[in-house]
């Protein structure tokens, strides 16, 4: 027999008994479009979660002065030496992992100008911190090396300082005046938003670093030195280029601890990878149950099937069939309702995703992947849960099934 | 092997068969040594009653089963030593089957269920199945009734679609087993005259039977007792099928009980 002879065959036998083959799909059906949904909205989830990551920087790596421990004893965190623009510079200059490196200077001053005045941080830093960040310009530009190297009185509003100083959204060009130092704003942050601990990021003036060293007066110091490796996977060997730079630079001891902090988003990363897997894991078990039971009830119908039609299997291998041939007959009726369970799980499974996406506003994404998996998956069922049954059914003997009433 | 024997040779050429059944610890003999030659182009009965071993001696003939002791030549192929797979070869190209209950696949059409053995031959050869079943169909009949399922079709039609699918492999043989017996007077004798049709066309024919009016159609009768064959003769006044079938019907008027 042909393999089309088989698929007809079987196809006919599930025609036949159309309420039950939809039953015994239901359990394949629900276990597929159930992982599908679930991945899906998995996706979705890690998707927002990685944006909200990406939102801080990308690939960030933040050095701040201080070291947190030395053999058990915390020294506290400015009891360094403290971090230099030089450090910053000799970053820029000798490393291979980073793609941007920038000094953060930070000191307060009363803002001056459009509407009133305004208190908030001033951050001097240098181009690469935009990139870094992130962190695009919706009016105007940033400031470009140009501006840094000539010491320009430039400078950059976050969204929040934006709003309280010029509401009518006309701040670019416009002067701001800090410590009675008029400087020109060039360029408007997007809003980022809060971070997680709920500070208002956008609450920012950004300055070029030599502007503030130069033009500035009062106490200021750098706060932290922001850098960014080339990729995700760079970062642990970023951080340790970081650590041998400053470490030289600084001219420590090989005994002596460090006298500043590398951090990177590890924390945050680790945590969502933590989220996904066991999110990954809930699935494996809800898709594993599913189809589990799924191919429980196909195995049911299959063993149900082979009785029914044991007169028909005796008088199959009268006529000259082999036991192969009907071993065959039953395990692609098995697959066969297995798959076509799988397919229809992969609609439901998809138009649910569909409606939960546009009811809750998550993105939820159905990958190919997902879709050939939880089909192979369902394939394999068919092939393990049919087995038994079909095996049965080749091994009877043809009198006694010709007999069998 | 070649699929045809040496012109002459039997078709059945068995000879010493014993068949014996272990049941619960107790052995049963079902047959004691039983000879039997049928020449090409033969129709016999074998008949005897349920116990006689004549089932047996139909499952062994029909390459169903296999004997104890024996040994048996079908069609000039030595059946004893051959696997599962090459006994339902022998089955699928040397043998026809007529069953007392039919057994069509429900649900399937007339052309449908005598195609089935084609479709399990593995011979290699070319042919179009569906050609071949529609001929065979046309011989017995049932030319008009090829798409019918077998719940649409009398008892009568139904073994009709049964004897075209024993035929379609044009086997050496052909086994019946109680063909008639789920049939009523009439329609018995309708079968019973194709078979001698089909029989004067050159089929040999074993019928497996209880009936002795049936077997008194046949050419040759075969009686087992317990396992053995007691009686082996040829029929004396062979009766025409289809000269009684005429005879009946102008004895009863057409919608008589």
């Amino acid at each position: 027999m042909t393999l089309g002879n088989l698929i007809s065959v079987a196809g006919a036998s599930i025609v036949k008994n159309k309420m039950r083959t939809v039953l015994t799909m239901l359990g394949i059906i629900i276990g597929v479009s159930a992982v599908i949904v679930m991945v899906a909205i998995g996706a979705g989830a890690q998707g927002q979660i990685e944006r909200q990551i990406q939102n801080l920087g990308t690939n960030m790596l933040v050095v701040t002065p201080g070291s947190t421990a030395s053999g058990g004893v915390s020294l506290g965190g400015q009891s360094g030496s403290g971090l230099t623009v030089e450090d910053a510079e000799m970053l820029a200059s000798q490393s291979f992992l980073l793609s941007g490196v920038s000094p953060v200077i930070s000191t307060f001053a009363q803002a001056v100008g459009g509407t009133g005045n305004w208190r908030a941080p001033i951050y001097g830093v240098a181009v690469d911190y935009q990139t870094i960040r992130d962190w695009d310009v919706v009016q105007g530009e940033f400031f470009d090396e140009t501006d840094v190297r000539t010491i320009r009185r430039e400078v950059v509003l976050g969204s929040t300082v934006a709003e309280n100083l010029f509401p009518d959204g006309d701040a670019v060009g416009q002067q701001l005046r800090l410590r009675d130092v008029p400087l020109t704003i060039v360029g408007v942050l997007e809003t980022k938003g809060q971070t997680a601990e709920g500070s208002d990021q956008d609450d920012v003036i950004l300055v070029p670093y030599t502007t503030v060293q130069n033009r500035l007066a009062g106490r200021q110091f750098v706060s932290q030195i922001l850098a960014s490796a080339y990729s995700s996977e760079d970062v642990p060997a970023a951080q340790a280029e970081i650590q041998a730079i400053l470490r030289d630079s600084h001219g420590l001891a090989p005994n002596e601890a460090d006298d500043f902090t590398v951090r990177d988003q590890g924390e945050l990363a680790d945590a969502a990878q933590e989220t996904t897997q066991v999110m990954t894991l809930l699935l494996a078990a809800i898709a594993s149950i599913s189809l589990l039971v799924g191919g429980i009830g196909i195995m049911n119908i299959m063993l149900v099937s082979v009785t029914e039609r044991t007169r028909e299997i005796g008088l199959r291998l009268a006529l000259g069939a082999y036991g192969s041939d009907v071993m065959k007959q039953f395990l692609v009726e098995s697959v066969v309702m297995s798959l076509g369970g799988g397919l229809t799980g992969v609609a439901i499974g998809y138009a649910s995703s569909q409606a939960i996406a546009s009811f809750t506003g998550w993105s939820t994404a159905v990958s190919v992947p997902t879709v050939i998996l939880a089909l192979g998956f369902a394939g394999v069922v068919g092939v393990f849960f049919g087995l038994y049954p079909a095996r049965r059914a080749a091994a009877l003997d043809p009198i006694e099934a010709l007999r069998y009433e | 092997m070649s699929r045809q024997a040496p012109l002459g040779a039997p078709v059945i050429a068995a000879r010493g068969l014993e068949r014996v059944f272990e049941m619960g610890g107790t052995e049963v003999r079902a047959l004691r040594g039983v000879d039997l030659t049928v020449e090409r182009g033969e129709m016999l009965a074998v008949m005897g009653t349920s116990g006689s071993g004549k089932s047996t001696l139909m499952n062994i003939l029909g390459c169903l089963d296999r004997s104890t002791a024996g040994s048996y030549v079908l069609d000039g192929v030595s059946v004893e030593g051959l696997n599962k797979n090459q006994l339902a070869d022998i089955r699928n190209q040397r043998l026809g089957f007529v069953f007392q209950g039919f057994n069509l696949l429900p649900r399937t059409s007339a052309l449908e269920n005598v195609e089935l053995p084609l479709l399990y031959d593995r011979s290699g050869r070319d042919m179009d199945t569906k050609a071949l079943a529609a001929a065979a169909l046309e011989r017995v009949g049932l030319a008009e009734r090829m798409d019918h399922d077998p719940s649409e079709l009398s008892g009568g039609q139904q073994q009709r679609v049964a004897i075209a699918r024993a035929l379609v492999t044009k086997p050496s043989l052909v086994l019946a087993d109680e063909p008639t017996g789920n049939l009523d007077t009439e329609t018995t004798m309708e079968i019973m005259a194709l078979f001698q049709e089909l029989n004067a066309e050159g089929v040999t024919l074993l019928i497996v039977t209880h009936e002795p009016e049936i077997s008194h159609y046949t050419q040759r009768i075969v009686e087992l007792r317990d396992g053995r064959i007691i009686h082996d003769h040829p029929v004396a006044e062979r009766g025409d099928a289809a000269t009684d079938l005429l005879e009946r019907r102008s004895l009863e008027p057409v919608g008589a009980p």
